[in-house]
């Protein structure tokens, strides 16, 4: 170890001495700071994959062998807004990072962003649903890659009531990302004539639904709306199995649900469940490919979630906008400006663009989880079952409330 | 009104979770004199080898309820020959804090190599489907539960109570060195104790899987709500946390259906009442 530092301070010292020869200007390090939940219940879709993710990104780069120097740190938000503020503003002020990635959980995300701005940091955020982040409260330092509120009110919320489910309960997180996920829905619900009938708002983390679940089957409601996420949305699922909900007529809406769930939840289970990703890995060869990869360096060999597909090509078009730009600026609203000018393009989500309110174009799926019979490995869970363009999926330009678009 | 039934209904269910695990305390506390904050680690465990024993070794859940306090509350024993028994004598918080570490570690330890969403573990065919009470929906399992936990606290009440095991139990916390002239072997004792303690952690873990997930962090979350639980029902009192699990699943369900935002609250505002006007717990006699 000891050997090691010493043989990399030799060799950085040796590397700047070439430096400043060569192009005195050009600043060329990077250092990546990937902000998650590590340990609790929004681990498995982002947290450790994250990171991993984004090293991932920097190797395939190649910049190392451009004489970039890239260092990646990563931290833990426990799900706690003034935690994840504490670590961000840490990082900008003494370990000198650009750019914040991934850090799942809207209420940390939300709180980060004003962080960001205010360091005129990069932040990439892949793991957080709300679409206050490319909307009310845009910044020019944000870029919000994956998915949003909006995007899953559209795709799943909206095919459902045109599917003829039009009485909707909701069950959702009572958090910032529950609320904007309820909100976004509500609207594409009587926007297609039809009515929410009611809701309850659990606490985070909660492990028994059985209550909730009660009161919305007594609400005689055709769709459960779950606008919860991760562990809360497993909990729901498989206990609502338990109570013979959907025996009973009543259909789950589980708008958002990532791989990781369904591997939790189990098939039995899940199969049939509707829901929309933007990214799963086995879509096409280079997803496979990358999934291959990604999961043999994976401590459980899980392939990527779509949040950590997002993490990697969203780190992957900032190197890009970097290397455009010749070198790093350290200026967070500077570089984002680049990454909005240069359209996306990479393995994981295809091509794309970057909005001027920092949302991130690209094809939404809509996903039907496969009966047992039919999955063919661990982790083979999908049945594709439509394609949305992504400009019908996230929110038109016309309808955000970004500052940003007035100029 | 109906809705209120069903909600009493779901409030027993975890109820019972609540009074096997504040069970296992009080045991563990009354006789070991130990705050064993290990009991949420050692619950999720519980859960965990019935996952094992299903996925390795292809053994169903009847046994799992068998096998998985034996196997988990052979580990406890072990626990308490290696660590716990040093610190007979000293402050209750030496006993907190080492527990308190154990768990950490066996949390991190299962973090490590399970990931956080945890695993699905199936309903066994016989307890599968669910009855139509008129009012709600019961599921046959949820039923198993609450009838078997019953039992189960009943039993453990008591052996400790009522038999001469119990009896000889009881004096050797009063005073071990007077049972130990009576040729009774306290330290055995004392091991088998927690022993049966963690064992019924365990059981509870094994009778939550098919309803939660079997997740590393299962305990961890449940933890807290049954030390306050302990605490409301008075520290070390046998029938005190039976009954006030119960009590407070109860509390919590009807929570759910007034005011759902509180649910993870109510417990803890509880706590704090009693603690202002009976700090011993509502069954607690003071020490």
């Amino acid at each position: 170890m000891m050997t090691k530092s010493i043989a990399s301070f030799l060799l950085g010292t040796a590397l700047a001495v070439t430096a400043t020869g060569a192009a005195f200007a050009q600043d060329k390090t990077v250092k990546i700071g990937a902000l998650s939940d590590q340990s609790g219940l929004y681990a498995d879709l982002g947290g450790p994959g994250s990171t991993l993710a984004a090293q991932m990104a920097i190797e395939d780069s190649g910049l190392a062998a451009k004489g970039w120097k890239i260092d990646i740190i990563s931290g833990d938000h426990q799900n706690k807004p003034d935690i994840g503020t504490a670590i961000a503003r840490q990082w900008f002020d003494v370990d000198k990072v650009d750019v914040i990635v991934d850090v799942p959980n809207s209420g940390v995300a939300l709180a980060v962003n004003n962080v960001v701005k205010e360091k005129n940091g990069v932040y990439i955020n892949s793991g957080a649903a709300t679409s206050d982040l490319t909307n009310a409260q845009c910044s020019p330092n944000t870029v919000h890659w994956t998915y949003d509120t909006y995007m899953l009110a559209h795709t799943t919320g909206q095919a459902l009531v045109k599917a003829g489910g039009d009485t909707w309960f909701f069950l959702t997180a009572d958090y910032a990302f529950g609320a904007a996920l309820e909100r976004d829905t509500t609207a594409v619900v009587t926007a297609n004539g039809g009515k929410v009938v009611g809701g309850v708002k659990h606490p985070l983390n909660t492990p028994d639904f059985s209550s909730f679940l009660l009161q919305a089957q007594a609400s005689k409601a055709k769709i459960i709306g779950l606008a919860n996420a991760g562990g809360d949305t497993t909990n729901t699922i498989k206990q609502a199995a338990e109570f013979g909900i959907v025996k009973g007529g009543q259909k789950l809406a589980a708008l958002l649900l990532f791989l990781t769930d369904v591997k939790a939840i189990g098939l039995e289970t899940a199969q049939g469940l509707n829901f929309t990703e933007t990214f799963y890995w086995d879509m096409n060869d280079q997803t496979r490919a990358f999934s291959k990869r990604f999961a043999e360096k994976m401590k459980n060999n899980a392939p990527p979630t779509m949040v950590q597909a997002g993490v990697y090509a969203g780190v992957r078009h900032y190197f890009k906008a970097l290397e455009a730009l010749g070198g790093n600026p350290h200026d967070g609203a500077k570089v984002v400006e680049k990454m909005k000018s240069m359209p996306t393009e990479d393995d994981l989500f295809g091509k794309g663009e970057i909005q001027p309110n920092g949302r991130t174009i690209h094809n939404a799926y809509l996903f039907e989880v496969k009966k047992p019979s039919e999955s063919e490995g661990p982790w083979d869970f999908y049945k594709l079952v439509g394609t949305v363009p992504g400009d019908q999926a996230f929110t038109p330009l016309s309808e955000s409330k970004c500052a940003l678009l007035k100029k | 009104m109906q809705a209120l039934y069903a909600q009493l209904l779901v409030g027993l269910i975890n109820g019972s979770f609540y009074a096997l695990l504040s069970l296992g305390l009080a045991v563990i506390f009354g006789m070991l004199n130990i705050i064993n904050f290990a009991h949420g680690a050692l619950y999720m465990m519980g859960a965990f080898v019935a996952y094992f024993l299903l996925n390795i070794g292809g053994i169903n859940y009847w046994w799992a309820l068998l096998l998985a306090p034996i196997i988990v509350g052979i580990f406890g024993m072990i626990l308490e020959r290696t660590m716990l028994q040093w610190l007979t004598g000293l402050d209750h918080l030496y006993g907190l804090l080492l527990t308190f570490g154990i768990a950490l570690i066996v949390q991190g330890v299962f973090q490590n190599y399970f990931g956080s969403s945890g695993m699905p573990y199936a309903i066994p065919d016989q307890l599968k489907g669910g009855m139509n009470l008129g009012f709600m929906f019961l599921p046959i399992y949820r039923g198993w539960v609450v009838i078997f936990s019953l039992i189960v606290c009943v039993a453990t009440w008591f052996l400790i109570e009522k038999t001469r095991l119990g009896a000889y139990l009881r004096a050797a916390t009063e005073n071990p060195t007077l049972v130990r002239a009576f040729g009774v072997n306290v330290p055995r004792m004392i091991t088998l104790t927690y022993g049966l303690g963690v064992g019924l952690a365990a059981l509870a873990g094994v009778l939550s899987a098919p309803i939660n997930q079997v997740r590393p962090l299962m305990g961890a979350d449940l933890i807290i709500v049954v030390f306050a639980v302990v605490v409301i029902g008075g520290m070390g009192s046998i029938m005190g946390s039976i009954i006030t699990g119960f009590a407070l699943g109860v509390i919590e369900g009807m929570t759910k259906y007034f005011y759902p935002e509180a649910s993870n609250t109510v417990v803890f505002v509880l706590m704090v009442l009693v603690l202002l006007v009976k700090p011993t717990g509502l069954t607690g006699r003071a020490a």
